[in-house]
């Protein structure tokens, strides 16, 4: 049975084999076919004279490979592709970077480029934590409103940006409220939350929650309540909450009260890109011209 | 010439076992692949620890390829090795224990990744004790395939043997290399890699990329070398061809890993290797594809008539397109916009859906009357619908992969005029939801065409075959029928 046959549709012989009734044609490799392939090696060959393509022993190339003869690294790519990108850049950046934030300001052009590079550096950096307009969440401050924990000037707005709140940094920005679950009584500190809403809401309060605010509360966050900027001590008259707005949230921050921290952008961003973000962060809306 | 006397005992029941677990994993994969699909639309589906996209990510690639995958494989390769060699499976014993071995490999891993036990390397995800007891099952596998071979009555080796054997021996090489590590403790899961740093990633690409290359490439070009002409009842288009894109295939292929480090801590010349040998593997590749279908010439008219034939064809156009969008991709400047984007997703798709799953189905609707000594198949019908519904799955998939793969890459490199990036990373992902939505589709369409097959092969198997509809009865496809 192993026997070459004449296959009655294509005229082709089989190659003689039978394997479960699969026989085989004699055909050639089809000619494209080969021919493709050859071409392909011939082009790779070629390639790899123009690029670094082979491992050495001497190592001209990058650690230790041929250089090619156009020299082409993928690091001389990427520098070639970022040049464009940084050429537009460089058109304002001179200029960016000795001016005032005042000068900047009154500048459109300066203004236009500050505001495109702040936007873009929020998105990628920022957004993580206060929202991609800038909104925040529960723990996150929002960007949008004219309440600001450690103040809304563009100066002021910089320096946090720079340092960072409870971060890892000599000039960070820190704030630290006791944890009162350790002071007073759970009935005392009910009656604090409640004289605390009372300032935004004009509900009744208990005489002992003011008295016990007085006491300990308003060192730091002023007899009214609208808290010390300068020992970052929030608002609490104005009913924009960090950490939630009823009573109940209320006494687990008066008790066991959470810190949120931000990082000290300094190290991770270029002083150009934090200026652009301070002045992009001051003109979404809260911003403060003292 | 009397055929059927001189036909051995085929050991047949070993086949059904794989075949079975390949469509019951097949199934299951898919689910699974359509459930992250969902959450990468809807991301409240991350439900509880056990259930995130990051736990059963590995689950589904895992299930689709080693478990739906190298079960067809298993099935296919036991068939086709007894009869192209006219000889008996060697090793009951040892067949049987790669069955159960290989199922118990299959459920360890999938215990691993859903409790967060991962060595973290794409398609190497299990730890080191899962990884050792795979060596057992694969040594064993080697000796039953090699043994069989060595007892076989045919005086050669049938192309479909090349590749399995190709198949069975890179792998084992690859499983081996990529996953020496050293356990922390003998009671524990975790272990560390021998290496480190780019060696680590470069040998982990070799690994991967050669995952595709031996066990979704050259084995399953063992099916259908082996399923394609035997059901278009003509012979192989050209023996020649199946030796030079063979040898060339293997040969090539070894080398193209780096092709997925483009641009990272790899040095450049060994990133300019791996494209090369790309670009130089189109045509090894296509060799398969263009021998699988000139088998069909003097056959075509069968195309009309066996929805079955039409799998294994589509399956050889959509391994024709992958083959060819592989090398592209290879490409640097392409890779630079493709690289970490959806169109990777999208092409590795359209080799395992369209290729892999599909060539798997072709075999499985054979396979099945004559593993259970049907007349034929219970509808052709429902093949055709499995076909269709599944085909238009896999565009659908495909294509919104394409268009969300190249949007996001070039948002990723788009800057505006003052030379500021465009985007954010989370915008490009807001605006994938849409392309997210069409691809669950798409996969929803590919899982329900599964079922339907589920459906018949269960009416198959239980006798409730309606003859009138089966123009392809098993005996036509040269095989024994014991009415």
């Amino acid at each position: 049975m192993s026997e070459k046959e004449r296959d009655e549709f294509t005229g082709v012989e089989t190659t003689g084999h039978d394997w479960d009734g699969i026989k085989e044609l004699n055909n050639p490799a089809p000619r494209w076919w080969l021919g493709v392939m050859i071409v392909t090696i011939i082009w790779a060959i070629g390639y790899s004279f123009v690029y670094p393509s082979w491992p050495t022993l001497s190592g001209d190339g990058e650690r230790g490979g041929t250089t090619g003869n156009i020299g082409w690294t993928q690091y001389s790519e990427l520098a070639e592709s970022q040049a464009e990108i940084l050429a537009r850049r460089a058109a304002y950046l001179e200029r960016f970077e000795n001016a005032s934030f005042t000068e900047i300001q009154q500048d459109p052009a300066l203004y236009a480029f500050a505001q495109a590079g702040g936007a873009s550096a929020f998105k990628d950096n920022c957004a993580t934590c206060h929202g991609t307009g800038g909104t925040g969440g529960p723990g996150y401050p929002n960007l949008l409103d004219d309440d600001w924990l450690w103040g809304g000037t563009v100066d002021d707005i910089h320096e946090t940006i720079r340092f960072g709140v409870r971060a890892n940094h000599d000039e960070t920005r820190f704030s630290e409220m006791p944890a009162f679950a350790d002071i007073y009584a759970d009935d005392e500190v009910a009656d604090i939350a409640d004289y605390v809403l009372s300032f935004s809401t004009d509900g009744a309060f208990p005489a002992r929650g003011k008295e016990l605010y007085d006491e300990q509360c308003s060192l730091c966050h002023a007899d009214n309540g609208t808290g010390d900027r300068f020992q970052g001590a929030p608002n609490l008259a104005d009913a924009i909450w960090f950490y939630g707005g009823n009573k109940t949230d209320l006494v687990a921050q008066i008790k066991r009260p959470k810190h949120g921290m931000m990082p000290n952008w300094n190290t991770r961003l270029d002083a150009n890109t934090i200026r652009q973000l301070a002045i992009y962060v001051h003109a979404l809306g809260g911003g403060e011209t003292e | 010439m009397n055929m059927l006397a001189e036909k051995p005992n085929y050991n047949d029941e070993i086949v059904k076992l794989f075949t079975i677990a390949t469509v019951f994993w097949g199934v299951t994969g898919f689910l699974v692949g359509v459930f992250i699909a969902l959450q990468m639309a809807f991301p409240a589906l991350n439900i509880g620890e056990y259930l995130t996209f990051g736990r059963l990510r590995p689950l589904h690639t895992s299930a689709v390829i080693f478990a739906f995958g190298g079960n067809a494989l298993f099935a296919t390769s036991y068939f086709a090795v007894q009869r192209t060699c006219r000889t008996r499976l060697w090793g009951d014993g040892w067949a049987k224990f790669t069955f159960w071995g290989y199922q118990f490999f299959i459920v360890l891993a999938a215990l691993g990744y859903v409790t967060g036990v991962t060595q973290a390397k794409e398609y190497a995800e299990p730890e080191w004790y899962a990884d050792l007891w795979l060596t057992f099952v694969w040594v064993a596998y080697l000796i039953v395939f090699l043994m069989t071979l060595k007892n076989r009555k045919e005086p050669h080796i049938y192309v479909a043997n090349w590749f399995f054997l190709g198949f069975i021996v890179t792998v084992a090489v690859l499983h081996l290399v990529n996953n020496i590590s050293i356990p922390v403790s003998i009671f524990g899961a975790k272990s560390y890699p021998l290496w480190g740093g780019v060696q680590a990633a470069m040998i982990q690409w070799w690994y991967g990329h050669n995952a595709v290359g031996f066990f979704l490439t050259a084995g399953f070009l063992g099916i259908m070398y082996y399923f394609v002409p035997k059901r278009a009842g003509r012979p192989v288009y050209s023996y020649r061809l199946s030796i030079l894109h063979f040898w060339s295939l293997i040969f090539m292929y070894i080398w193209a890993g780096p092709h997925h480090l483009h641009y990272t801590a790899l040095p450049d010349w060994a990133q300019t290797l791996g494209m090369t040998f790309s670009i130089m593997l189109w045509m090894p590749s296509w060799g398969g594809m263009i021998n699988g279908m000139m088998t069909l010439s003097g056959a075509w008219h069968k195309l009309r008539e066996d929805p079955v034939l039409k799998f294994m064809i589509i399956s050889l156009a959509f391994y024709g397109m992958s083959t060819f969008e592989g090398p592209l991709m290879s490409i640097k400047a392409v890779n630079a916009l493709s690289h970490y984007t959806d169109w990777t997703i999208g092409h590795v798709h359209s080799g395992a859906l369209g290729w892999v799953a599909f060539i798997s189905f072709g075999a499985i609707y054979h396979l099945v009357p004559v593993l259970w000594k049907r007349p034929g198949l219970y509808s052709l019908k429902l093949v055709n619908t499995h076909l269709w519904i599944s085909t238009i799955g896999i565009v659908l998939y495909i294509a919104a992969m394409w268009v969300s793969g190249i949007m996001e890459g070039l948002m990723w490199r788009s800057y505006d005029a003052l030379g500021f990036l465009e985007y954010s990373f989370v915008e490009t992902v807001a605006a994938k939801h849409i392309p997210y939505l069409i691809r669950a589709f798409g996969g929803i369409l590919f899982l329900s065409g599964s079922l339907i097959m589920v459906y018949n092969l269960i009416k198959t198997v239980r006798g409730d075959a309606a003859p009138e509809e089966n123009l392809y009865p098993a005996e036509d496809a040269g095989e024994t029928v014991h009415a």
